[in-house]
């Protein structure tokens, strides 16, 4: 059986990943598979490092999905957050990569993919660095030293030379103003709607 | 005791930017301020946006096939699953140790978040953590179930461990209880409530050739099981 799932809400495919449902998850790879492996890969600078927090994490899902509450976040939310926090275990446990610079967030040219997707995601790509582009500098490279690099609030004191308190309110305030930005240039995304009943 | 400005760390826990120690004291405290919940949601939902401001990178075409497959090894429930399992005794990549108790730290996070479950989800993990390592020893074998998704896991030793992916709550005058069945002898090895992700050191060691099983008892449990098993697992014999 081989069902088309195009039309299934991201929180609709959870619900069938939890009934052990393998096309569901096959599914949401398709959908966040390349998002969580381009996140991972920026975090941990090794093809074989990300691949595995990437499979680690969607295994995760597959195991977990009965944990998900759509009430209190997005299933692709609450999806990239595992593969975020996947990702800053591993980059935390090899302590070398991170005395690394992360580098300036420019496309790999290797992106591959439907056109459709690779332009939605480039318009979702672009929207959220013009976001951040938009916060002091110094706000910015807090939340993005720690998002990405997977540094704790007192390393990036340490490393910044800043009182915590400061790192905390930078982080607290950037990432408050980017919520904003980005509730502005997306007005309406599509609204959640219940699950279906799959019979 | 709860340091002062604990509400302004909800940014630093979206982020990930808290130490365990901190995550804990944050945790904690989200267990009883509906407020931060709120804007963790918020905050949350705007550090995820981070992720697909992260450079396009195509992953290796493989990956998708190897994460079905390894979830296809992982599921056995023989609802789904109506071909007859070929190995009973599969031997999984120690990936599925990493696998698992990765899961438990997704679920910590998770649970507490949505459940406000923070103290029981902390006891657990302790335990979990040491049926856990279990998983990593070498020649550690893993066996589907039958009757629900999840493994038992048995140390060479024959120290035991079940996993349950999903399994209902035992009512509340009910619990579930484990068996050593070998031959026509069922020795009990330990009683649980059931949920999701459920890690159930048994309390015996398991040999070769045995079968555990588990059926549903009163409170307290029983000297003998009173029904055949809703869930097994057999060993073959080496």
């Amino acid at each position: 059986m081989r069902a088309n799932l195009a039309h299934l809400s991201d929180e609709a495919l959870v619900a069938l990943v939890e009934r052990g449902e393998e096309v569901a998850l096959g599914e949401l790879y398709d959908r966040f598979g390349r998002t969580a492996y381009g996140l991972s890969f920026r975090m941990l600078r090794n093809e074989s490092l990300a691949e595995d927090a990437v499979q680690e994490a969607f295994l995760m899902v597959w195991r977990s999905a009965a944990r998900f509450v759509p009430e209190r976040a997005k299933a692709s939310t609450w999806l990239l957050t595992i593969v975020h926090r996947r990702a800053v275990d591993v980059v935390r446990r090899e302590e070398r990569r991170r005395t690394e610079p992360l580098g300036p967030a420019t496309d790999a040219a290797s992106a591959e993919g439907s056109a459709e997707d690779v332009a939605w995601l480039r318009l979702r790509r672009e929207r959220v660095q013009d976001a951040l582009r938009q916060l002091p500098d110094e706000q910015r490279e807090a939340i993005e030293l720690a998002y990405y690099g997977g540094f704790t609030q007192s390393e990036l004191a340490d490393r910044l030379g800043q009182p915590l308190g400061t790192i905390k309110s930078r982080m607290f305030a950037g990432l408050g103003r980017l919520r904003e930005l980005l509730v502005d240039v997306q007005p309406e995304e599509q609204p959640w709607s219940p699950r279906e009943s799959t019979s | 005791m709860e340091p002062e400005g604990i509400h302004e760390l909800t940014a630093a826990y979206a982020l990930a930017a808290l130490d365990e120690r901190e995550t804990q004291a944050y945790e904690a405290h989200l267990r009883h301020c509906s407020r931060c919940r709120d804007d963790l949601v918020a905050l949350r939902e705007a550090a995820t946006s981070l992720a697909y401001a992260a450079p396009a990178t195509s992953p290796p075409a493989a990956l998708r096939g190897r994460i079905l497959e390894q979830a296809r090894a992982e599921r056995s429930n023989v609802v789904s699953l109506p071909r007859r399992l070929r190995d009973r005794r599969t031997r999984i990549l120690a990936a599925a140790t990493a696998v698992a108790a990765a899961a438990a730290v997704a679920l910590g996070i998770w649970a507490a978040v949505l459940h406000s479950d923070l103290d029981s989800t902390r006891s657990a993990h302790a335990r979990d953590a040491q049926a856990l390592a279990l998983l990593a020893e070498p020649g550690t074998d893993h066996v589907p179930l039958t009757g629900a998704s999840g493994m038992l896991a048995v140390a060479s030793s024959g120290k035991a461990v079940l996993l349950l992916s999903a399994i209902a709550m035992a009512p509340s005058d009910r619990t579930y209880e484990a068996w050593v069945i070998k031959g026509k002898q069922a020795q009990p090895a330990g009683l649980f409530q059931g949920g999701a992700n459920r890690v159930v050191p048994l309390t015996r060691p398991v040999p070769d050739g045995a079968t555990v099983g588990v059926t549903i008892e009163r409170k307290g449990g029983a000297p003998q099981p009173t029904s055949a098993p809703i869930v097994s697992a057999k060993l073959s014999n080496l």
